[in-house]
């Protein structure tokens, strides 16, 4: 980089590296994430319907009053919350269980490891098919289990606590491996010599987990929740395709109800509305999380 | 990671492992024996686990038999497949080529609020998509970029970009920093610096990022479902949509289309395996 003159020559100054760097992802983000973020946020405080040639017009926080003021979005927030608390409770329990179990050393560990991580691979889409094909009435597996006892039958999704189950059924399958994955690099990192220093003590089993083992995997399930409660705190893919929201509106989540708040019914304005209290939420768990990640990082140091 | 668990285990753990494994990887090998069912098997009850395997699902992938005369006629997914091909494929490259340039900024040369920008990078990521989703779907119909390669492909570039910043910038931060400082004593450029001494050392970071982004790309639904048309459509949003009529959905053949999906997943789960985590979590936790 030798041209020392000009405009090019001032933008190359080492001073300017940084900045210069970065500045193509940032016009990128600029371009495509915050700009129509911004424009979608000046929406929310207009009456505008995409499906309508009307112009905005300007009527400060009526869409925010309206959204909060009516059930629906809190019958969202709750059946979400009510996916969150299962999904993420059911991960962190079998996770820390598979885990425990792959901690060990033993033979094909490498190639059932594999197999364990696989859901948390796949799409979403895929997912959602193996568990429609699953719980199908005809013939899918549950059902048919079901009906050597009771001789029908069996519609899991069909009634509105069987649909949130089956919802978060699916997704915990699909996320176990991730909080797996977690513990396990936790329980890797204990070092060997306390287990062997306890059992000289004979210390039992159970204090050993507590005052070892669970130390040092604390802040990385602290993690894990986190983590796996901003993703399941905005999940679409699964609920779209395998109940698209029902019955009724048993499992419409906050994402799937602002889908079709602004796709199906066009109330594009006040989607918006609903859309940035959903940013809040997620801006606040995850500076929470980059919060406990800094905290991980300086103690280990 | 694999060299530091805690014991050898002894039969009866090695059995539990075992079969703990094979009940939980049960539905994708449920999915597999179905896609190579014939459609009178896939309908069976109780199921029939014992068949013999035919390869017709895969076939009406491509080509489906036509209602009126006896040909098979082309179902488009040959073009489907190569749409989900050509638009992740070209968005993981521009977001690797940004991204590492500015993870390489973030690591070597941070200005003043590096942690401000770093953390609203992250957050564009983390945010719900449905959020993005609402102005850029009103974007792209004013601009007549909806159902065009061209804003399929910047929407997933930007979608893949803070995931390649953060991955990168986590490769790059765990890079001996005397090599370059050495190098620079020498009087190298800083652009020799960077792809002489830098690139060469993460080029498994470069792999492990390009790996993730194109399988989060290959896999996304909602941007695809709002932002394609027919002939943009992707694999996730064709698939969705077989299953779309509720009745007479063809599980065979959706389970083949999966199939089809889970081959190079399993590869990659294999060889990523001590990446994994960092890649899921968009390189914030690296072991």
């Amino acid at each position: 980089m030798n041209s020392n003159n000009g405009f090019i020559g001032w933008l190359l100054d080492p001073k300017r590296r940084g900045p210069l760097l970065i500045a193509p992802a940032i016009f990128v983000l600029l371009l495509v994430n915050i700009i129509p973020l911004m424009w979608s946020f000046g929406l929310s405080f207009f009456k505008f319907r995409a499906n309508k040639l009307k112009a905005p017009d300007f009527s400060w926080f009526y869409n925010y009053e309206k959204v909060l003021q009516k059930e629906k979005i809190w019958e969202a927030l709750q059946t979400t919350a009510i996916i969150v608390a299962g999904s993420v409770g059911i991960q962190m329990i079998l996770g820390f269980l598979l885990a425990l179990l792959f901690a060990k050393k033993f033979p094909l560990r490498r190639i059932l490891l594999m197999l364990i991580l696989t859901p948390m691979m796949l799409s979403y889409v895929a997912v959602a098919i193996f568990f429609k094909l699953f719980y199908e009435p005809e013939f899918g597996l549950l059902s048919q289990f079901v009906q050597q006892f009771t001789g029908e039958m069996y519609v899991l999704l069909a009634t509105p606590a069987g649909a949130l189950i089956g919802v978060i059924i699916a997704d915990a399958w699909q996320w176990t491996p991730f909080v797996m994955l977690l513990v396990l690099a936790g329980l890797v990192s204990v070092p060997k010599h306390l287990y062997e220093a306890a059992e000289i003590d004979r210390v039992s089993w159970w204090r050993t987990f507590t005052t070892i083992t669970f130390p040092y995997v604390r802040s990385l399930l602290l993690l894990a929740v986190l983590f796996r409660t901003i993703e399941t705190f905005k999940i679409f893919d699964v609920v779209f395709i395998l109940t698209n929201g029902g019955p009724g509106t048993a499992t419409e989540t906050i994402a799937v109800l602002v889908y079709r708040t602004a796709f199906q019914y066009f109330r594009t304005s006040n989607s918006a509305a609903m859309g940035y209290i959903l940013l809040f939420i997620v801006i606040v768990l995850t500076s929470l999380y980059l919060y406990v990640i800094k905290q991980r990082d300086s103690e280990e140091i | 990671m694999r060299k530091r668990v805690v014991g050898e285990a002894g039969w009866s753990h090695s059995a539990i492992a075992g079969a703990v494994g094979f009940i939980y990887f049960f539905p994708v090998l449920f999915i597999i024996l179905t896609a190579f069912r014939n459609r009178m098997d896939t309908l069976a009850t109780p199921p029939k686990w014992f068949f013999s395997p035919t390869f017709e699902n895969f076939y009406h992938i491509f080509y489906r038999s036509s209602s009126t005369t006896s040909e098979y006629i082309s179902t488009g997914f040959h073009m489907y497949f190569f749409n989900s091909i050509y638009i992740s494929g070209m968005s993981v490259i521009l977001a690797l080529i940004i991204g590492t340039l500015a993870a390489y900024g973030f690591s070597r040369h941070p200005l003043k609020g590096n942690e401000t920008y770093l953390f609203i990078i992250l957050t564009t990521r983390m945010l719900p998509p449905i959020i993005v989703i609402i102005p850029i779907f009103l974007i792209f119909r004013l601009t007549g970029l909806a159902g065009s390669y061209t804003g399929i492909i910047m929407m997933y570039t930007c979608f893949n970009l803070p995931f390649s910043i953060w991955m990168m910038k986590s490769f790059f931060d765990e890079l001996n920093t005397e090599i370059e400082d050495a190098a620079r004593m020498d009087g190298a450029s800083e652009r020799s610096v960077f792809f002489g001494i830098c690139i060469p050392q993460v080029k498994a970071g470069l792999a492990a990022t390009s790996v993730f982004a194109l399988i989060l790309t290959w896999n996304e639904f909602l941007f695809a479902l709002l932002l394609t048309n027919k002939t943009t459509r992707t694999m996730p949003n064709a698939m969705a949509r077989t299953i779309g009529g509720e009745i007479n959905v063809d599980y065979g053949l959706l389970a083949a289309m999966i199939c089809l999906f889970l081959i190079p997943i399993f590869f990659v789960t294999y060889a990523l395996q001590n990446q994994l985590l960092r890649g899921v979590t968009f390189g914030t936790i690296k072991k």
